[in-house]
């Protein structure tokens, strides 16, 4: 799992089993209550795909010429996926920059708190926001936009999108240690509305030009994006989902690397 | 009562005190900065121990490596035995960092049970609430809460987990007199069950009022160490201010100045006691003028004690 690759500081604290899975089950439990309780977070994450894809997927949908029901369905994969990285970036990459540059981090740290419970409980806030965001997605397409997707492959998109959360989880915690916990959301914002245009979250990626569209096979929501689009039947000429899903893992494996150089840059040295 | 910390060594006087803490030789810098050199620190079993130092003199990064967050450059550490590191020291330790920032929509009780999850055995919650006074609180946000609420439930956080080693970086840094008495009575309670404290602050009335045992930080290098009455003594001199026609050498000569320097026309005089040497100066000096007798201040006693660190056999730098 995500965390592991971190020289943790394990439990071999004289913890029982019960209570060590009781500690990472608290660990998720109020890592999502607190994001809930956060309104800029619990409400922008949620309501911004929401807004997108009501105005671009289903009230301009109606009129465009890509079909009857086939740009809500379209939109249904690019702002799930839009959907799904914001929270990662921001519960997880601003969250961490925040908790680390204020001191929050350290205190957690000077506890035997197992570190990977603490990225776990992040990556499940971030899971279960995604499943959220999906399900309103999927239910709204649904009812106004005319998406008729039979049972097991709206099931099949959902999970893809939010098991998408890990690599993007990953990419937020790379962020996270070497973004100052001021400047944390205007990176991450910089990064992540560039990086979606490029990848055709916003506009099909055919309509867009060539050169971006080659660019965007560098940037990890177009292999996302392109696996949930291929489940929808979206795709005319698809290369081999697999493909995605190494490219994906790749991703995975980089930004993990980038956060463990960056935690281990930061044990020598002062925050707050 | 509780029957876990019952359970403690008392702070009765041991003959040959046990040492649950100890660093040799200890170096860290922050690139050019040098935050500790050659640090020699034991910590006993069941004591008060209070780092006094001014900011910047040390205290926060001997506490971190003594926490195992930070590594030092050389030199060595061992907190229970063994490097802070390792796994089965954690549990046994708490700590009350300074923080800028704690997840504000979680409640108090909420911040108390995570935590106490994390460690082995705990305090029951209840207690932990008792003992921080953080009873009538403890359904309220974190961050609807008043500044010596927040530190009180920084301090239930430190001892929620029930440690042997308690680590209280500043925790009464920014708070009013009222708030600040508070929090002394509530590590007052502590160390009555026994616990081994290691306080850092930059109030010596604090450490005065708290500490079995003073260690005078200055510079990364212990320059001073006693019960609070001997720092008090030490560091509560007097300052003289006079002009005289003596230089600042025959000045320093003079018994019982523990630091001289000119300012402007005039010298300001560290010393203990200031009858014997305003006496001697007058002897020396008779067209001395402008005499002035004051309280030294912290800064100027820490001065005091810094400047003398070398000669002083107490020191350990």
């Amino acid at each position: 799992m995500a965390a592991t690759t971190f020289p943790t500081i394990t439990a071999v604290s004289g913890r029982s089993l019960s209570r060590t899975i009781a500690l990472y089950f608290k660990e998720a439990k109020y890592e999502l209550l607190k994001n809930i309780r956060i309104p800029v977070y619990a409400i922008s994450t949620v309501a911004f795909p929401v807004m997108f894809y009501v105005l671009f997927g289903i009230v301009l949908g109606s009129s465009s010429a890509a079909g009857r029901n086939d740009n809500a369905t379209y939109m249904l994969a690019t702002m799930g996926c839009f959907g799904v990285i914001a929270v990662a970036l921001f519960g997880f990459g601003v969250s961490l920059a925040m908790e680390r540059g204020q001191g929050w981090l350290q205190v957690k740290r000077a506890s035997p708190m197992p570190v990977s419970a603490y990225f776990l409980g992040k990556l499940f806030s971030a899971v279960v926001f995604s499943t959220v965001i999906m399900l309103l997605l999927l239910a709204l397409g649904t009812a106004f936009g005319g998406v008729r997707l039979p049972l097991a492959t709206a099931a099949k998109l959902v999970g893809i999108l939010v098991a998408g959360s890990i690599p993007f989880s990953a990419m937020g915690m790379a962020i996270g240690y070497f973004a100052k916990p001021n400047s944390a959301p205007g990176l991450v914002n910089l990064i992540y509305l560039p990086m979606s245009f490029c990848s055709g979250l916003w506009i099909p990626l055919f309509l867009l030009p060539h050169g971006l569209q080659t660019l965007a096979k560098a940037l990890p929501p177009y292999h996302l994006s392109q696996l949930a689009l291929s489940t929808v039947g979206m795709v005319n000429n698809p290369t081999p989902a697999w493909g995605h899903v190494e490219a994906l893992i790749a991703f995975t494996f980089l930004f993990l690397g980038l956060a463990a150089w960056g935690y281990r840059r930061d044990e020598g040295k002062t925050y707050g | 009562m509780s029957t876990a910390l019952a359970e403690m060594p008392h702070r009765a006087p041991a003959p040959r005190p046990v040492t649950v803490a100890t660093t040799r030789n200890l170096a860290k810098s922050y690139g050019a900065i040098v935050a500790l050199r050659n640090l020699n620190l034991d910590v006993r079993a069941g004591e008060l121990l209070a780092l006094l130092g001014p900011n910047g003199a040390g205290k926060t990064t001997l506490v971190r490596i003594l926490l195992g967050l930070a590594r030092p450059d050389s030199g060595s550490v061992a907190v229970f035995g063994d490097d802070p590191h390792q796994g089965h020291v954690q549990p046994r330790l708490g700590a009350m960092l300074q923080v800028g920032r704690v997840p504000e929509t979680l409640r108090v009780r909420e911040h108390i049970d995570l935590f106490s999850s994390y460690y082995p055995r705990p305090l029951p919650q209840q207690e932990t609430f008792q003992i921080a006074g953080i009873e009538d609180i403890k359904n309220r946000p974190f961050g609807e809460l008043s500044g010596g609420q927040k530190q009180r439930v920084l301090f239930g956080i430190a001892i929620c987990g029930n440690p042997d080693l308690l680590f209280l970086d500043e925790p009464t840094v920014g708070l009013d007199v009222e708030a600040r008495r508070l929090m002394w009575s509530q590590i007052r309670t502590l160390i009555a069950r026994g616990k081994t404290v290691l306080l850092t602050t930059h109030y010596l009335n604090e450490a005065d009022a708290l500490a079995d045992r003073i260690l005078v930080l200055d510079k990364g290098a212990i320059v001073a160490e006693g019960t609070p009455s001997e720092i008090k003594a030490r560091a509560m001199g007097k300052q003289i201010r006079c002009t005289s026609r003596l230089s600042l050498e025959e000045v320093r000569q003079i018994p019982g100045v523990l630091g001289a320097k000119a300012d402007r026309n005039a010298f300001e005089l560290q010393v203990n006691a200031a009858e014997p040497v305003v006496r001697e100066l007058l002897q020396r000096d008779p067209w001395l003028a402008d005499l002035e007798v004051t309280n030294a201040g912290l800064e100027e006693a820490f001065l005091a004690l810094t400047q003398n660190g070398n000669a002083d056999t107490k020191g350990r730098n």
